[in-house]
């Protein structure tokens, strides 16, 4: 099949491009990409993109899709088509599942299921420990030959620094990164949210932004001494933020993503006790907020991903203290990071760069550019296209979002996935 | 708004209040001041109730007051029994223990099926802060707070300031020393609002472990100096400290807690003359407070508890005394 996208306006950072051209597709590949009006329509499918953002297709590389354990809050059909709805053609998903992703043969699982269900390219991220329990070291080697694209204890930070260390080097020897979410669980202690003037009103306890920042210098400090590649995940402190800019310009190999959530909302949403604004790490204060659009903006921070994290009414209609951490974000990630193109913290190349070049230049797979030979993995955003959050209208399975009723402008319009339309089709 | 003698109701200044128009009280931090200063005036209008030789009014007559107790809880839960029965309400006491939540039913589940029976009023004290916000949200009827996990007590605090107001005539102005482990104490946080609301000093005294980074902004001073605390206080406050927070890493020994936190005799010299000696209770004789200053001239801890019967009647006629419109 054949498909000639015209007029749009072409957004790739990887080739330096942000122009009025066409772009065909041909077999799954990017087959041209040509000044407006050169290549001939005839006998393709053509779609006017006149007005609209054609990028490559974005990549959420930090996703929960639950799926095996907990079908009951997501499966990997309903977590890749709210990736496709949301503009996403490729997630990579954390390995907390039941059965943890710790051997070949999950990860080969979450493959066939990803395959089986279409929509979006699933990358599995692997357990840097058997069973995530921070004792042993699972198998790199046998987990990448089956596909996983990168090593994670995400939701269970690993406590010790020496299977940190050993972690990190066992990790180069293959040529994975570690995605770090980075948490002293002593000094988060009983901690639900920000400890700040807000939990203390609200009387619940909470968790010093210290917990995260000591945990990215502990793994900083570690990946100068191993040589390995880190990668420091949803990044929420002005500390963090601080750190890592000082670890870049030292030469230490490191790079990091923040969440939308983080430059969005701060720890006043919770007031009120709403259990859809509990999210770990927690929501921080605006001056933490405006570090992380800092961060952003000046390269400090490389990837902008959702951390979706689905959840039932049975896991959030609860007690606050009581309620699981965690919101969902793919469909409503990158209309909140559009906010920032908006209000000129980001240009949009820089907004392509951190939603899809880098991620896919982090986790070292295919996409993140619209260079000819190329997977036709591709984005059309409607830059200006307002629209109101709506959760009960989501492809994913939960409905734990915090901005629900937001009024948002921008959004993905079609997602192409290897050439097939996977969203949006008219 | 139906007339406890006649009339609508004046308070002692002879200015007639706005009706008290909310459905739940959850906490201090909601209140406007007004609204405090007319919880306290009614309270003190029905104090008399109690002096009586039958002691009951048949205001709430039919209605029915259900309380909710998670915690332990002998003095609040007691205090609002007879303050509920002073008004002729019916009552019924539902503790966790011999509840359904030991079979797993969460807290949405068994505060339907109560609401299914009609209650006019829930009082609800639970571990979880937010709890009774969480239930307000879904309950149709009145909600009281009786205690949420560290967060608010708010019928303490408003029986804390009955109680100093009947003892100095005014809260304005008022040095107000409140000390001990502020970081798990409801009592604290609602007292802060409280005090400050209506014009009080407030300074919080304790361990730093116990005085949670913050409370400055909350509008008081903050010292780790017993001393320094009491030094010219109208009002001393003692909090009851919890004896797990020593494995908690909270304190070394009740020893030396006691020798600097634990108030006696000779802080009295410090404060001022009148000063008076409030503990929200129960106490640990010995620890935080002496025998001598708990039972001394200057302690007024059991007019508290007297005035908290006092403030639960008036908080159980404004929320359910009357048909309220719309």
């Amino acid at each position: 099949m054949s498909l000639l996208i015209t007029g749009g306006t072409v957004v790739d950072p990887a080739q330096g491009l942000e122009e009025v051209w066409d772009l065909l597709i041909e077999d799954g590949k990017i087959a041209a990409l040509e000044p407006p009006g050169t290549i001939p329509g005839e006998g393709r499918r053509v779609v006017d993109a006149k007005g609209l953002v054609v990028a490559p297709g974005l990549i959420d590389m930090h996703v929960h899709l639950r799926e095996p354990g907990e079908e009951y809050k997501e499966t990997i059909e309903t977590g890749a088509r709210a990736a496709a709805q949301g503009g996403f053609t490729a997630v990579a998903c954390m390995p907390n599942t039941r059965p943890v992703n710790d051997s070949s043969s999950v990860t080969r699982f979450i493959l066939d299921q990803a395959a089986r269900a279409g929509y979006a390219r699933v990358y599995p991220v692997a357990a840097v420990s058997v069973g995530s329990e921070g004792q042993a070291l699972s198998e790199y080697g046998d987990l990448k030959a089956a596909g996983a694209v990168a090593l994670s204890e995400d939701g269970r930070p690993v406590a010790s620094s020496l299977l940190m260390r050993r972690a990190l080097e066992y990790a180069k020897t293959f040529g994975l990164p570690i995605i770090s979410h980075c948490e002293d669980l002593d000094l988060r202690a009983e901690g639900v949210m920000h400890e700040g003037l807000v939990s203390l009103e609200l009387g619940l306890w909470g968790i010093p932004a210290a917990a995260e920042e000591v945990m990215v210098f502990r793994d900083l400090n570690l990946a100068y001494l191993t040589g390995a590649r880190l990668h420091v995940a949803h990044v929420s402190t002005f500390g963090s933020v601080q750190i890592i800019r000082w670890a870049k310009s030292v030469g230490i190999e490191v790079t990091a993503e923040t969440a939308p959530h983080y430059f969005s909302l701060t720890d006043e949403a919770v007031r009120g006790y709403d259990t859809h604004a509990k999210v770990n790490p927690p929501l921080r204060t605006a001056e933490d907020a405006a570090a992380i659009r800092e961060g952003l903006a000046d390269g400090t921070l490389d990837a902008i991903a959702s951390d979706h994290a689905p959840h039932s009414s049975l896991e959030k209609d609860v007690e606050f203290a009581a309620a699981a951490f965690g919101l969902i974000g793919l469909e409503t990630s990158l209309g909140l990071s559009l906010k920032l193109v908006h209000e000129g913290v980001l240009t949009l190349r820089q907004l392509v760069e951190k939603m899809s070049t880098n991620p896919a230049r982090i986790l070292g797979v295919p996409g993140g550019s619209l260079k000819v030979g190329g997977p036709a993995d591709v984005t059309l955003i409607g830059l200006h296209q307002g629209w109101v959050v709506d959760a009960s209208t989501f492809a994913s399975k939960s409905r734990n979002c915090p901005f629900n009723g937001w009024a948002l402008r921008g959004r993905a319009v079609m997602t192409i996935v290897g050439g097939k339309i996977v969203s949006g089709e008219q | 708004m139906p007339a406890l003698g006649a009339g609508p109701y004046l308070s002692p200044e002879g200015r007639m209040h706005m009706e008290f128009r909310r459905k739940d009280l959850l906490g201090i931090a909601d209140l406007e001041a007004g609204e405090i200063r007319h919880i306290l005036d009614t309270a003190r209008s029905l104090k008399e109730i109690s002096t009586r030789p039958i002691k009951k009014v048949p205001t709430l007559r039919g209605k029915t007051v259900v309380t909710m107790f998670y915690e332990p809880s002998t003095r609040t839960r007691m205090s609002f029994e007879i303050a509920a029965k002073r008004l002729s309400a019916d009552t019924l006491n539902l503790t966790v223990a011999a509840s359904s939540t030991v079979k797993g039913e969460t807290l949405a589940d068994t505060a339907a099926n109560l609401e299914a029976m009609q209650p006019d009023l829930l009082v609800i004290r639970h571990q979880a802060s937010g709890a009774p916000h969480y239930l307000a949200r879904r309950l149709k009827c009145g909600v009281i707070n009786a205690g949420d996990g560290i967060h608010e007590h708010p019928t303490q605090a408003l029986l804390d300031l009955l109680t100093v107001e009947e003892a100095k005539g005014t809260l304005a102005g008022l040095k107000v020393a409140i000390i001990g482990d502020i970081a798990h104490s409801r009592v604290a946080r609602s007292d802060i609002h409280a005090f400050t609301k209506m014009g009080s000093e407030v300074t919080l005294a304790g361990p730093a472990t116990m005085l949670p980074p913050y409370l400055e902004t909350m509008g008081v001073r903050t010292t780790c100096s017993l001393t320094e605390a009491v030094t010219g206080a109208d009002v001393i406050m003692m909090l009851r400290l919890q004896l797990e927070r020593m494995g908690q890493m909270f304190l070394s020994t009740l020893r030396e807690y006691s020798a600097h936190f634990g108030l006696a005799t000779r802080h009295l010299a410090l404060a001022k003359d009148d000063v008076i000696i409030m503990h929200p209770g129960p106490m640990n004789r010995g620890v935080e407070i002496s025998p001598e200053v708990a039972d001394g001239a200057h302690s007024v801890i059991l007019e508290q508890v007297t005035n908290g019967v006092a403030v639960r009647m008036a908080l159980l006629y404004l929320l359910i005394g009357g048909e309220k419109e719309g």
